[in-house]
């Protein structure tokens, strides 16, 4: 599995944001995107996600224009932005249901139990989630990525509002998720210590 | 497919049974806006029967438009919305089963709403019925057609207003057609063919409604 972006530029309305970037992901790889606040890191994540197209280039999926294979290419990816995804009126288990079920996931009432207890929601479960703290908004919208099976994940500042237990366990279903073979793309402003090995970076400031 | 139609329904409609101010809006508003005309246009048996299609339609549609701008504000404001953008499921059934759940909470409480229009307007039981059909065909169509608007105008300042101009112009012909139903039946006991052309009007719709709004909504979102 590999992911291939081709000399592709994305524009903000006037302002060109970056140009002619060229990388490739493949499988068992991370890869951390860097910047300054402004310089075009969410607008890349949303272009790979498949949310809006490039203004220049190509991004392909083993080989294959990501457009052409549309929901194809959908179902290998987890995206994961700045907003949590939740219905405020529903409880958390509720909105994991809808989540799995919309994702072609099939699994079983007791399986999303035990990811909101494995992400440390247990007793919070049936609780509507407006009136989770933000950081357990947080844990409930990551508590999909226990149960998804999609090799590419495209994460936008997934460690934001996270308490420090919380961020060490994301961290360790990041990094089995790539030894898995799976493949993470993510921004983050925090230091912190993914395992650095087998990181790629790209920088979008020096562009 | 069919069960991400049935889970984007139920959730849809929970939504709304846990927030009920949003649906009950739109049929109050309907039930005031009837109530009120006799009230200011007198008490005169002959103006009110004939006045009668005509109000009811106007009422619907203005009912509809309420409703519609958070059809899929909500969605659009915590993510979700984005999150279907990206699910393998196809997004005209997801935007058809949102439209569905939006006209069982704002189209068809007007529908069995009609009778008490028939007690204030003196209709006879046959105009009733006919009046019935018609909102029930009708309202429907206003539904799919308001969802076009509702995508177009996301996250645009002052959207509700935006929806109105833009849909309006395509809500004349059912709101021409829907009370000239009601108005043919009272005159000349002869719906039928307002009925069928309100029928293939909502058959056209539920064709190209979906797919015209799932597009505005990826436009939208981008």
């Amino acid at each position: 599995m590999i992911l291939q972006a081709n000399n592709i530029s994305c524009r903000r309305g006037e302002r060109l944001l970056f140009s002619n970037l060229n990388f490739h992901i493949q499988s068992g790889e991370l890869m951390l995107i860097e910047g300054r606040n402004g310089c075009g890191k969410t607008t890349l994540l949303r272009t790979l996600a498949m949310l809006r197209q490039p203004d220049e280039g190509q991004i392909t999926w083993n080989d294959e224009p990501i457009d052409k294979l549309a929901e194809e290419y959908r179902q290998h990816l987890v995206w994961m932005g700045h907003h949590n995804a939740l219905k405020g009126d529903l409880t958390a288990i509720e909105n994991l249901r809808v989540a799995t079920c919309l994702n072609n996931i099939n699994c079983s009432e007791d399986e999303l139990w035990t990811a909101l207890e494995t992400i440390g929601l247990y007793g919070y479960e049936d609780l509507p989630t407006r009136v989770l703290s933000q950081g357990q908004k947080r844990r409930a919208a990551l508590a999909f990525l226990l149960l998804s099976q999609s090799k590419l994940w495209v994460l936008d500042e997934p460690f934001s509002a996270l308490d420090v237990k919380a961020v060490d366990f994301l961290q360790s279903i990041i990094r089995k998720h790539i030894e898995k073979d799976g493949m993470v793309i993510l921004t983050t402003h925090q230091e912190v210590a993914l395992m650095s090995d087998k990181i790629k970076r790209v920088q979008l400031d020096a562009l | 497919m069919f069960k991400t139609f049935k889970t984007i329904l139920f959730r849809d409609l929970t939504l709304a049974m846990r927030r009920k101010t949003d649906i009950l809006s739109a049929v109050f508003f309907f039930i005031i806006v009837i109530s009120l005309f006799p009230l200011g246009v007198g008490l005169d048996k002959t103006v009110l029967i004939k006045i009668a299609p005509g109000i009811a339609w106007v009422a619907a549609l203005l009912a509809s438009m309420l409703a519609l701008e958070r059809l899929f504000a909500g969605d659009y404001e915590d993510g979700t919305l984005e999150q279907m953008l990206i699910t393998p499921q196809p997004m005209t059934v997801i935007v058809l089963a949102k439209v569905v759940a939006h006209w069982l909470l704002t189209g068809l409480p007007l529908v069995l709403i009609v009778p008490l229009v028939g007690l204030q307007y003196h209709l006879s039981g046959e105009a009733i019925l006919v009046m019935m059909m018609a909102l029930l065909l009708g309202t429907p169509i206003l539904s799919l057609l308001g969802a076009i608007g509702a995508a177009l105008t996301l996250g645009v300042r002052g959207g509700g207003i935006l929806i109105s101009l833009l849909i309006l112009p395509l809500y004349i012909p059912v709101l021409v057609y829907g009370s000239g139903a009601v108005s043919a039946s009272l005159i000349a006991g002869e719906s039928q063919a307002y009925l069928l052309l309100l029928g293939a009007f909502l058959i056209l719709t539920l064709l190209f409604s979906p797919i015209a709004t799932a597009l505005a909504l990826k436009i939208s979102s981008e």
